[in-house]
């Protein structure tokens, strides 16, 4: 992977946006661009849900055309599912080029308590760095600690660090 | 990377099979789909499947009816019921009929995570449950082996040897020599002792049910075949199995079970589909097989495949040192369960199980000790409580089979022509008997009288 370009879908604070941008490059030592924003992914809502399908956003993302090496990774702030979950954090293309994180659910506001911009950049951060994991052919970690570790629940996404642990670096590392 | 564990989803809705593959994949799983009923049980012939997600709304045969024949066909397999929210009272009916659980859609994804971690984790604790089980049974065989004669030193020492290694063994000895109890030695020796012994007599079966015994079946294999059995290639995985009386198994289960030894995989009856088995193969007979392959009665390649290493149960007459300390642990052993205070043996009891021949070997010396315990007054037993006949010294050179045919002829005499009782007293299975009586004349003479 040579670069990273991080395309915000909607609304996306700027400064959660650029924390994110350090985040990744940080913990991928890879470069990251900011593309323009995009308008929300209003073809995915599912009305009866009043949800986005995760599934045919990074459909429509796949379809643009990418420049070699690069990874794109989306961000929204729209609640996110695919048809058999009632919501995901984020999806990605196995081995693929594109990945898609929500905002949605990493809100402490979400669960009815106040406002951590800092604990949500982290989050983001974690949730980012796993999904893009997942298009490097990184499939899910036993170690709790790794980033890759499944997380089902925001939880679970405290619990574990935004770092690769050395065996998901290792995989990394041949691809 | 090993997968946790390989499931099916069964649902006619694309969109579910996909997204749930995509994301059990993600979880690390080995995932197969079905879109209906009639796919789903194709893919059961041909494959393994851990655990089975099934929707219980599908067209044609429905999930609930699905789940009942699934369990036909694989007692063992977890089946999850998917569901909306309205069929709550079918995936009821389904719990009824044995499904693991229920989930409703859409799942949260931890919910869902966890069920399928838990309901894997259940069965896994079960299988290891019931393999401890038989694992503990075997090791709380309080029977042994016992001698300090130099053919029984020689034995240990073969067993000490060979126990540690992988080679299959092929163990001979007369009736009643110990060659179970050697096969139990050499196992417990060995790294697979946490694993099953699966002992098969298989003198007793019929060529048709040692098949079925060996290697299992599947459901409608054959009449009265109504579940898929795992045979004992399959329930020995990771452990030893025993091959009884090797020498009375017909020609074509010998290609089948060279096969097994050779390739390690096993068909299960009325199934095209081989399944990988793990074993350590001990056999025994009583029988020269050396002589059988001559005849033409047994395959040379599996008797070179069986006798990697061979170790010789001596009879009991080769060894009369060992009869006292036989003779004693014996006594200890029924004075116990008899709850009698039976404490030593007579000078002249002793003399008596010295002298005699003991063609029933070791067993004989068991069942001997017994009855003579049922009859005698405490403290000693007297040699009047043995009901031993001596042979003449005409006798003992007779060969074993006429000792053999004298003995069985005289014991069936003993029980009035029950042959039951006969096989009882003789300690060996009532097939085996039916045939030494068919062999030695007797079936046919009493058949002529009535």
């Amino acid at each position: 992977m040579k670069k990273i370009r991080l395309l915000q879908l909607g609304e996306i604070p700027s400064a959660l946006v650029a924390g994110l941008k350090v985040g990744l490059t940080r913990e991928l030592s890879v470069p990251c661009d900011i593309l323009p924003p995009a308008p929300p992914p209003s073809y995915a809502l599912n009305p009866a849900r009043q949800q986005y399908c995760s599934t045919q956003i990074l459909a429509e993302l796949a379809a643009q055309a990418a420049p070699p090496g690069t990874k794109l990774l989306a961000v929204t702030s729209n609640d996110l599912f695919i048809p058999i979950l009632t919501f995901v954090f984020g999806e990605a293309q196995m081995n693929g080029m594109c990945a898609l994180v929500s905002t949605f659910r990493l809100r402490q506001e979400f669960y009815g308590l106040p406002p951590d911009a800092e604990l949500l950049q982290g989050r983001l951060v974690k949730e980012a760095v796993h999904e893009l994991g997942h298009t490097l052919g990184i499939a899910h970690c036993e170690d709790y600690n790794c980033v890759m570790a499944p997380s089902h629940a925001v939880e679970w996404i405290d619990l574990k660090k935004a770092a690769l642990c050395e065996a998901c670096r290792a995989t990394v590392a041949t691809v | 990377m090993a997968t946790k564990g390989k499931l099916l989803v069964v649902d006619d809705e694309l969109s579910v099979r996909d997204s749930l593959s995509k994301w059990f994949r993600e979880e690390g799983y080995d995932v197969g789909f079905a879109e209906s009923a009639r796919e789903a049980l194709e893919k059961m012939a041909g494959e393994h499947f851990d655990l089975a997600l099934v929707d219980i709304k599908m067209p044609g045969t429905d999930g609930v009816e699905l789940q009942k024949r699934m369990h036909e066909i694989n007692p063992e397999m977890i089946v999850i019921m998917m569901t909306g929210y309205a069929s709550v009272e079918t995936a009821v009916t389904a719990l009824k009929n044995g499904a693991y659980d229920y989930i409703a859609k859409p799942f949260d994804p931890d919910d869902m995570a966890n069920t399928i971690h838990n309901a894997l984790a259940h069965r896994r604790s079960e299988r290891e449950n019931a393999q401890l089980r038989q694992t503990v049974a075997t090791m709380a065989q309080p029977k042994e082996l016992i001698g300090e004669s130099l053919a029984m030193k020689r034995v240990f020492e073969a067993i000490q040897t060979v126990g540690p290694t992988e080679a299959n063994v092929l163990i001979k000895g007369e009736s009643g020599t110990g060659k179970e109890l050697c096969a139990r030695a050499i196992h417990s020796a060995s790294p697979r002792r946490l694993n099953p012994l699966v002992v098969i007599h298989c003198g007793a079966l019929t060529e048709t049910l040692l098949e079925s015994e060996l290697f299992g079946h599947e459901k409608g294999a054959f009449t009265g075949a109504q579940y898929r059995r795992k045979g004992s290639f399959e329930v020995a995985e990771g452990g030893t199995i025993l091959l009884d009386e090797i020498g009375d198994v017909s020609l074509k289960t010998q290609t089948d079970l060279l096969r097994v030894l050779q390739e390690r995989e096993i068909t299960r009856v009325g199934s095209s589909r081989p399944i990988p088995v793990d074993f350590r193969c001990i056999a025994a007979t009583n029988r020269n097989l050396e002589a059988l392959v001559r005849e033409g009665k047994f395959r040379l390649d599996l008797f070179y495949r069986l006798n990697v290493f061979q170790i010789e149960l001596p009879p009991l007459r080769e060894r009369k040192g060992d009869i006292p300390l036989l003779a004693d642990h014996f006594l200890r052993k029924f004075a116990a369960s008899m709850n009698k205070r039976i404490t030593r043996i007579s000078p002249a009891a002793m003399d008596l199980l010295d002298r005699y021949y003991w063609p029933g070997n070791v067993r004989e010396l068991e069942n001997a000790i017994e009855r003579a315990m049922v009859v005698a007054q405490e403290p000693e037993l007297q040699e009047q409580d043995f009901s031993l006949k001596l042979s003449g010294p005409e006798h003992t050179v007779r060969s074993l089979e006429d000792v053999e045919r004298a003995h069985i002829l005289s014991v069936i005499d003993e029980c009035n022509g029950n042959q039951t009782l006969a096989a009882e007293v003789l300690d060996i299975d009532r097939v085996t008997l039916h045939n030494k009586l068919k062999k030695y004349g007797w079936i046919k003479a009493t058949a002529n009288v009535l």
